[in-house]
């Protein structure tokens, strides 16, 4: 199948094709190409692509998958309207 | 061993455009050193803003230039990749009298250095913006030329420009210890390399204070975490950047689609935590959500924190060291590094080769903090 046809990032439409190239120009880890790709950067926050982009790194550099750092979690895990946050303000013990 | 001519300390905004200069205006063998990842600093995690609205006469001109260089930025630095720039304004909301009286003020000066900013009534704010809250503001300002420009695009447009003109980049690679014979700076170690230097530049952003102390140059800056959120994207409903500093928000949505949002959480000490926290997204959604209503029906999708590097003026450093032959500085902008750094590049460049500066320096001057203790101090700050 064409790399052009293949889906990592599909919050953000981003293919196999970008990220190889993206490799090429030597950003080689996950924060490079979520900078310039955007990837991880949709609503999943990087569930989908986080370990595929590992896997294509480690084989681009060569290296076991484990040895490739992992994408940066951070809050929130699930998308919630901003309504939600500053109207639940009470007091709770 | 390596020698350089002139090791950059620091690859976000200010580093590569410093080494662009640099380059561009002939110097040979320069090399930039990161300790970490591409844009992993403050650049990497701003607001993505670019505005002239201030109310201090050197940023004002800093700004401004800069905009009109950004304005061209794609064809000066033949970048192939999008920037992102577009020019929608900023929006500024008075919220009190006293406040849209020092508007009065700003918009005054600003004029004056050929900013076309304005001042709005609410009916005209409301014109430009439809969802802000009509009584959360009582007037506004707005330039049209203040904007959005992409902060990992626009990192990269110079870098690569600076690599096609000969510049070397390494990241992943800490600087140690700073060598110095008397007053003149002599070498550089790193993780990985020694460097034997004539010029160092300190463009190390949050870490500038630690690396001047490398160097036992004494900078008075210090860094604060500022947290920002990122909504999911949605169709294009604000041009602007509507921004407040009474009521401490800054909310822009981006090409993109998404809602970039932020404030300034008071107290925090001083330190390098970019961490996120609960309180920030607390007050953020209930700021964001008075002033502009309908945005309470975006979802968030992820929070970040940055540094904001602090100079006692809120205004950078751009500078030479009375102390130290062949290092110099560009720091402290206080959480606008991004949108000045066509100008901290070209300043930088020009004081290092010792031309001629565009702009009076002197303001801008390390030891400006020394002479002068009732500095002018910028008040519009987020």
């Amino acid at each position: 199948m064409n790399k052009k046809d293949i889906i990592i990032c599909r919050c953000e439409d981003v293919t196999l094709q970008q990220i190889h190239d993206y490799l090429d120009q030597g950003y080689t880890n996950f924060e490079d190409l979520k900078r310039l790709l955007r990837v991880g950067m949709g609503p999943c926050q990087a569930n989908t692509c986080g370990h595929l982009i590992q896997r294509e790194i480690a084989n681009y550099l060569n290296v076991r998958i484990e040895d490739v750092p992992v994408h940066k979690v951070r809050p929130m895990l699930l998308g919630v309207p901003l309504k939600s946050i500053a109207e639940d303000n009470d007091e709770e013990c | 061993m390596k020698n350089v001519n002139c090791l950059i300390i620091g690859a976000g905004i200010s580093g590569v455009s410093i080494a662009y200069n640099l380059a561009s205006k002939g110097m040979k063998n320069i090399h930039v050193v990161d300790k970490s990842y591409f844009t992993s600093g403050a650049t990497g995690r701003c607001g993505a803003g670019v505005r002239q609205q201030w109310n201090t006469e050197t940023n004002c001109l800093l700004a401004k230039k800069s905009i009109d260089f950004f304005e061209h930025a794609k064809e000066i630095l033949q970048y192939p990749g999008n920037l992102e720039f577009k020019q929608e304004g900023y929006l500024i909301l008075a919220t009190s009298q006293q406040e849209h009286e020092q508007f009065i003020k700003n918009v005054d000066l600003q004029n004056s250095l050929d900013i076309p900013s304005s001042l709005l009534s609410k009916e005209q704010a409301l014109a430009i913006v439809p969802h802000l809250n009509p009584d959360s503001f009582v007037s506004a300002t707005f330039c049209p030329t203040d904007g959005h420009l992409n902060p990992f695009k626009m990192t990269e447009a110079y870098m690569l420009a600076a690599k096609r003109l000969g510049v070397t980049f390494s990241f992943f690679e800490e600087v140690k210890k700073i060598n110095r014979d008397n007053h003149k700076i002599v070498s550089v170690e790193t993780t990985k390399e020694l460097y034997i230097v004539d010029v160092v530049v300190n463009a190390a952003g949050g870490y500038s204070a630690e690396v001047g102390a490398l160097a036992g140059i004494d900078i008075p800056v210090y860094s604060e975490n500022h947290e920002i959120l990122a909504t999911e994207p949605v169709e294009r409903i604000q041009g602007p950047m509507v921004m407040s500093f009474s009521k401490n928000i800054y909310c822009q949505q981006v090409p993109h689609g998404a809602f970039l949002m932020g404030r300034t959480t008071p107290g925090q000490p001083h330190n390098h935590d970019v961490e996120s926290t609960w309180q920030f997204l607390d007050e953020m959604a209930k700021t964001a959500i008075h002033i502009l209503p309908l945005l309470g029906e975006l979802r968030v999708v992820r929070q970040w924190g940055g540094s904001y590097n602090m100079s006692p003026d809120r205004q950078p450093i751009i500078s030479a060291t009375e102390d130290l032959e062949g290092f110099y500085i560009a720091c402290g902008f206080s959480g606008h590094g991004f949108m000045f750094a066509p100008m901290t590049g070209l300043l930088l460049s020009e004081i290092i080769l010792k031309e001629n500066p565009t702009l009076p320096i002197a303001g801008l001057s390390l030891e400006r903090f020394k002479h002068i203790t009732d500095f002018e101090v910028e008040q519009s700050v987020v």
